[in-house]
């Protein structure tokens, strides 16, 4: 087993690089479920933690998981879980409890064919929109898609920045295809890539707030048994974390939790664009479907057709600007999804023209869609 | 008021009446936060949180280091009141969040408290997996036969027949013995007391505190608000009269078998093993963790 510091060039799939991601952001604390396809994690989480200093436990359940995952991180280890489909519906309610309660906490959902138990071992993107709006209420979190294995090591990185920096939980949307793939790997040397850790008071225990208002919205959070005696609680609350049914006060926490995403929308937006400075058509996909995105632009160019490519790293909050501007560039766009058309719809929202230059290629049966998929869709719409 | 001096009690070892003076529950209470309380006048619950109190002192828990944890219920706002660290999680997943803090911090001391319908039927599989797994935590059930919070509907623990708002014509299913429950599930310390004997309360929860490994102190109580409303006893005195009646202290030599056939509840520890290393000791690597019976393969 190598560590997360390994210099030199080599393959692993996309399952381990997330594992040496989170190692690499710090994290020492796993509870998870076993479930394919992200068993993997917890195999390598299981067998390197010993060794430095982190914790890992199984429990009965995914529910149980994530509560234990906040549990630990409440005492200030960074913490995280993985799991596919079904469990990802039973981390909802924590989930929820995470972005309430304002803990940060990192999920690796390896999507799988869906609903219910589905196709295990297959590939699906059928969990976007459960990952954005899973659990009741409205609540804040980031979700990230990566592409390649690499992206699984440097997206974990930072779903662990954002997670810690605004306290809300992180979701890491990867699929069974990059899960899965090998990929020849250089990992960047520690150091090189940013690790950021949640702000900590620097008040005395006594006027310790837990969620304290600031300037920029995001609270300084003390550990337990650091000395600050704080309460935590999933009732709504005011900021010294007791349950209160104020309107001014839960309007105030409501506001708290949309403010997170909007102010920062800058450090919670990651847009690739590929080949787009002259680009007449656009093919927005995310997580491994980009990759055929990628050579569908390619050929499509060789055949002239001016095409490219926009890929959201970061799919929730949903990259408004990027895909406005977008949209205003080119006059027609396809949305390749394992799925429905679960982010289409956001992209149709955003078109002030009516849907018709927007189209989806969507793939229900795990089959991937392959670069020649999108190219003869493409060459059929506007041919 | 000026005229009223405070003078300290005089203390004396040889005072027997000292010896009896409660520790002051106050010291532990968030007063200047959180009162008053949301429970009903005349619930056990508020006895519970005094003597729970005084046994964290016994055992010399600080502040500082102990983590009250609790799910949903009326007994899960306990840890609100408590001046130390303490975390109200979600409907039946308490021991999970103690789990996760515990095993982050095995030098904090954890307590968990959920109502009957809190562990044994939402959470009956955390339960269970934390009592099989000892790792240190103590567990403390609050039993009202009842879904108190939400007014009164059934649980697994509302007695064969009885009443509650989801069953009019009375309950048909049996109840779980919270403490058989955890002696099946491999909990290494498991005690009944009841909120009619507060200083039984107090040492029964202090000694699971001690108890290194799993604990679990199931405490019978009372909610004369929907459980008594429904089924003929509406006055808590009545109901503190019922239970003082229907609970037994256990003795040496004891038939808990025809105890509980003539529908007496044994209060006392029920069962005590201190052999089986507790998780974070073998995690640790104080304890090896004994290899499984040889199967003829090697592992
Ligand atoms: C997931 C979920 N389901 C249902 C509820 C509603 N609920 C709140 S408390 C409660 C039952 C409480 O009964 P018990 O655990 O016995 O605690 P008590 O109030 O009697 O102390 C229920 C069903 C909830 N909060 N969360
Ligand atoms: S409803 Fe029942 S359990 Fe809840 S506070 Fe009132 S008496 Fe106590
Ligand atoms: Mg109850």
């Amino acid at each position: 087993m190598t560590t997360a510091t390994t210099m030199e060039p080599r393959l692993m799939t996309g399952n381990e690089a997330v594992t040496l991601g989170a190692i690499a952001a710090g994290a020492r604390f796993y509870a998870g479920y076993p479930i394919t396809p992200s068993t993997e994690v917890a195999e390598i989480a299981a067998a390197m933690f010993p060794d430095i200093g982190g914790v890992f436990i199984q429990m009965e359940d995914e529910i149980a998981s994530l509560g234990a995952v906040i549990g630990a991180s409440l005492t200030g280890l960074k913490s995280f879980t993985a799991t596919s489909g079904p469990g990802f519906s039973l981390m909802q309610e924590h989930i929820g409890f995470a972005a309430m309660a304002e803990v940060p906490c990192v999920i690796i959902n390896v999507m799988r064919g869906g609903p219910s138990t589905g196709l295990p071992t297959h590939m699906s993107q059928g969990d976007v929109m459960q990952a954005k709006y899973g659990s009741h209420g409205d609540y804040p979190t980031v979700v990230l898609a990566p592409a390649s294995v690499l992206e699984c090591y440097t997206l974990t990185i930072k779903a662990f920045n954002l997670s810690e920096k605004f306290r809300m939980p992180a979701i890491i949307l990867s699929d069974e295809l990059v899960g899965h793939m090998c990929e020849k790997v250089q990992l960047p040397p520690e150091g090189e890539l940013e690790v950021v850790n949640r702000l900590r008071p620097t008040v005395p225990a006594d006027w310790y707030r837990h969620y304290e208002s600031t300037p920029t919205g995001i609270s300084p959070m003390a550990g337990f048994g650091e000395g600050y005696r704080f309460h935590v609680t999933g009732l709504a609350h005011d900021s010294s974390g007791f349950p209160t049914e104020v309107p001014s006060e839960t309007h105030a926490l409501m506001e708290k939790f949309k403010n997170k995403e909007i102010r920062n929308i800058r450090d919670l937006t990651m847009v690739e664009s590929y080949m787009m400075e002259d680009a007449e058509i656009c093919i927005f996909s995310y997580g491994s479907v980009s990759r055929s995105a990628r050579r569908a632009v390619r050929i499509l160019r060789d055949r002239n057709i001016k095409a490219g490519a926009l890929r959201p790293q970061i799919l929730w909050p949903f990259p408004k600007q990027a895909v406005e501007t977008m949209l205003d560039q080119v006059s027609y766009v396809l949305i390749p999804e394992m799925n429905v058309g679960q982010l289409r719809k956001e992209v149709e929202r955003l078109s002030h023209d009516g849907r018709g230059r927007i189209k989806g290629l969507n793939v229900l049966n795990s089959e991937f869609i392959t670069a020649a998929d999108i190219v003869e869709r493409v060459e059929h719409d506007v041919l | 008021m000026s005229s009223e001096t405070v003078t300290e009690p005089v203390v004396t070892v040889a005072s027997k009446a000292a010896k009896n003076i409660p520790y002051d529950a106050r010291l532990w209470l968030r007063h200047s936060k959180k009162f008053p309380h949301l429970w009903c006048p005349g619930c056990g619950l508020g006895i519970i949180l005094g003597s729970s109190i005084r046994a964290f002192h016994d055992a010399g828990f600080e502040k500082d280091t102990t983590v009250v944890v609790a799910g949903i219920g009326c007994t899960g706002r306990m840890p609100v009141y408590m001046d130390c660290n303490t975390l109200h999680t979600t409907h039946g997943r308490a021991l999970t969040f103690a789990t996760g803090v515990k095993l982050a911090k095995p030098h904090l001391d954890v307590v968990v408290y959920m109502g009957d319908g809190d562990a044994l039927a939402i959470g009956g599989n955390h339960f269970i997996h934390s009592a099989r797994r000892n790792l240190n935590l103590t567990a403390i059930v609050v039993n009202n036969s009842i879904y108190g919070m939400t007014g009164g509907q059934v649980s697994p623990t509302t007695p064969h027949g009885a009443r509650s708002t989801t069953t009019p014509r009375g309950q048909f299913a049996r109840p779980f013995d919270t403490c058989d429950l955890a002696i099946g599930a491999g909990a290494t310390f498991v005690a009944r007391t009841s909120i009619t004997n507060a200083r039984h309360m107090q040492k029964m929860i202090h000694q699971g505190l001690k108890h290194d490994g799993f604990s679990m102190i199931e405490i019978v109580s009372n909610c004369h608000t929907s459980f008594g409303r429904l089924n003929g006893i509406p006055s808590h005195l009545d109901m503190f009269q019922q239970l003082k009646e229907r609970t037994v202290l256990v003795k040496p030599d004891m038939d808990m078998e025809e105890e509980k056939s003539e529908g007496r509840l044994p209060l006392g520890v029920l069962h005590c093993d201190t052999t089986v290393p507790n998780y974070l000791r073998q995690k640790l690597g104080d304890v090896a963790p004994k290899p499984a019976k040889a199967t003829g393969r090697e592992p």
